[in-house]
């Protein structure tokens, strides 16, 4: 949606990489369903058509797709891309990946609270001694709202436990 | 019994206080979740189903309702007063709507898209109770192969008719329909793609895929721009009001707008953008005042508010009647139904006409207190809207995760969100449409079903798909619907297309 009218002027038959590791990615998945179904093969019964049927479909699609994102790298239809900041993506993915390591051992609440502190320092909150601790105290008030309120249980961790036993 | 007595029966049961109660939940969740930017309705849909969990299907289908036309509200309040809209639909919105707000008329403009709203919501509530029965009495007569072949349409419009590119389009479809497969055959009980890890047997879930595909692949997408300068939010000045003229200008707008969305979500032609545009061109054609078309103009806001709510109630009619979702909104509803073992169709209809009904009356009285609900409250949802980026995302991610580790606390759906998240990234920046994801996601495996289930009648014959005149005329339609876009598009009259395109719902 963003760049489609604004052509660059480069204008030499340069193939566009990213189409081309695409199509390779499109090709991929299409061999990883190939294979995986063909154990199924044998089982289609006197129709013809079995388990394996679609997914065979879909793969051969998928390769015709490719093919296509080929030709259309080679002609640079894509648009143009605008630049990206990989710094604050990281901070993001690092905020998810610090959530999924420790919710099963320190709880919802520590494991969300880095979660939120590290995604608002991608957003340029940097002071992490804060957003962290404060991330925390919010995801207890929601542990705490689900467990109680919704008699939904949220995994629980020293803190939780902690909670639940001053008002017990 | 006719329409109008399940109808009321309807009402009843949805005016029981307890419902009442859920339907208040559920607008003033979805208004506050739908107004935050860049959460469109089909996100607001997909974090908030898990509080719906723990009720009865009743009750949950009812604050669905809420949150869906809350959701939708939210994000015309949005782009009134951010000029960032919400969700694809409020663009047109957008266009007038904060012109308007700049001059210090943010309060009518605020007013003529809540009424508007009201209006067509209302009709078109109406409009799917009264036609209903009538599909469903012509969906009764299908058989696999029809179905077959009107999944085939939604597929195609959904994917491929509108947008910047059939190639990017399908491809986004095919990813859908290839992740589709994964999990236990469910004609023959076979494993496919499930490569030995038990959490993948059941599938890939359709509402962690939305929540990662929107919600979180959003916000990585924002992130990526880096620091900008923040939006400037336009206070709402002067009386919330709108005058005489400002009501006399804006009736005919919001009847055309309605009569213009609500067939096009009726169709199975994708999101409700497209009525919105519509509308958008025809006010400007038939206004009295053409000069202020661009500058401010209040019907550019009152019938295209209209559209889009004609339209999303008009999207119900496929869903409710034949199973078929034609946006991402509705496959994320259709995701909900499928959670308590409902399956939307004319059997529902027919098994469970109080569900179906208390649904449709839900929708009115959603409708209804939203009009009373957010003019009053909308220095509430402006508030919002001054929340600082960094604590906005955190938050916005908080509710998303908060979502997967209700339904399931496990490390390995956490570790789906993340991919699904990044793979959400990289479509964006090469611009690849994410609504024909999750439309392949849910959509596949019913349309693989009835595939099968009619080559299975044929003993594999596959003449057999256009043999009958409806499924042939059906195909037909796909076929134009892939190949007049291509046309279009190479004789360098794509333009029109990509504005209609169907980015988020």
């Amino acid at each position: 949606m963003s760049g489609s009218g604004n052509k660059t002027s480069v204008t030499q038959r340069r193939p566009d990489w990213a189409a081309l590791v695409i199509a390779a990615v499109l090709v991929a998945v299409a061999v990883v369903i190939f294979f995986d179904v063909s154990h199924l093969r044998g089982a289609s019964g006197y129709s013809q058509v079995g388990p394996a049927t679609i997914p065979d479909w879909i793969a051969a699609c998928l390769v015709g797709l490719a093919v296509w994102t080929v030709f259309a790298g080679f002609r640079r239809d894509f648009p143009a891309r605008e630049k990206q900041e990989i710094a604050p993506v990281a901070w993001v993915v690092a905020g998810l990946l610090s959530q999924m390591i420790l919710i099963r051992i320190a709880g919802f609440s520590v494991a969300t609270g880095c979660l939120f502190g590290l995604a608002a320092a991608g957003f340029g909150a940097r002071r992490l001694w804060i957003s962290i601790p404060v991330g925390i105290v919010i995801s207890l008030a929601i542990w705490w709202l689900f467990s109680v309120v919704l008699q939904l249980s949220l995994p629980a961790g020293p803190l939780e436990n902690l909670l639940e036993g001053l008002f017990q | 019994m006719t329409t109008f007595d399940f109808l009321m029966q309807g009402l009843v049961s949805a005016a029981e206080p307890m419902n009442l109660f859920y339907a208040l939940i559920g607008v003033t969740l979805g208004t506050m979740v739908g107004v935050l930017p860049g959460i469109g309705p089909a996100t607001t849909v997909a974090l908030l189903l898990p509080v719906t969990y723990q009720l009865d299907p009743t009750g949950s289908l009812i604050m669905f309702a809420g949150i869906y036309y809350g959701g939708m509200y939210g994000g015309s309040t949005t782009s009134i007063l951010l000029n960032t809209p919400g969700e694809s639909a409020s663009i047109v919105t957008a266009l007038e709507g904060n012109k308007m707000a700049r001059k210090g008329r943010g309060g009518p403009a605020l007013a003529t898209a809540a009424i508007g709203s009201f209006v067509a919501g209302l009709i078109a509530t109406l409009a799917l109770a009264f036609i209903a029965p009538y599909i469903v009495k012509l969906a009764l007569v299908f058989g696999p192969r029809e179905y077959f072949a009107l999944m085939v349409l939604a597929f195609v419009t959904v994917s491929s008719a509108f947008g910047n590119s059939s190639l990017r389009g399908l491809t986004s479809l095919f990813i859908g329909l290839a992740l589709s497969l994964v999990g236990i055959d469910q004609l023959t009980g076979q494993n496919r793609l499930s490569f030995g890890v038990p959490d993948l047997l059941d599938g890939i879930e359709v509402t962690t895929m939305a929540v990662a595909m929107f919600a979180i692949g959003e916000t990585l997408y924002i992130a990526a721009q880096g620091a900008q300068a923040p939006d400037r939010i336009e206070a709402v000045k002067g009386s919330v009001w709108m005058t005489a003229k400002d009501w006399s200008r804006s009736w005919k707008a919001w009847l055309r707008g309605t009569v213009i969305g609500f067939p096009i979500g009726a169709m199975p032609a994708g999101g409700a953008e497209i009525g919105t545009f519509l509308s958008y061109a025809t006010e400007k054609k038939l206004t009295k005042h053409p000069e202020e078309f661009g500058d401010g103009a209040i019907e550019g806001v009152a019938g295209p508010e209209a559209a889009n709510n004609a339209s999303a109630a008009g999207t119900l009619v496929p869903l409710l009647t034949l199973g078929l979702p034609t946006s991402a909104t509705a496959a994320i509803m259709l995701a909900g139904f499928q959670q308590y073992g409902l399956q939307p169709g004319p059997l529902l209809f027919a098994t469970n006409p109080q569900l179906v009904w208390g649904l449709i009356a839900s929708l009115l009285i959603a409708n209804f207190m939203l009009l009373v609900l957010n003019l009053p409250l909308v220095g509430l949802w402006v508030k919002l809207l001054t929340i600082p980026k960094p604590w906005l995302y955190g938050g916005i991610l908080m509710f998303a995760t908060l979502g997967t580790i209700g339904a399931n606390p496990s490390v390995f759906e956490l570790g789906m969100l993340l991919v699904f998240g990044l793979l959400a990234y990289i479509m964006r920046v090469f611009d690849y449409p994410i609504a024909p994801v999750i439309v392949g996601l849910i959509l596949g495996p019913l349309a693989e079903q009835q595939l099968r289930r009619a080559l299975a009648i044929s003993q594999g014959d596959v003449t057999v798909l256009v043999t009958s005149p409806i499924a042939a005329v059906l195909l037909l339609l796909a076929a134009l619907a892939l190949i007049l876009p291509l046309i279009l598009r190479a004789r360098g009259q794509g333009n029109a297309l990509s504005q209609l395109a169907a980015s988020e719902d």
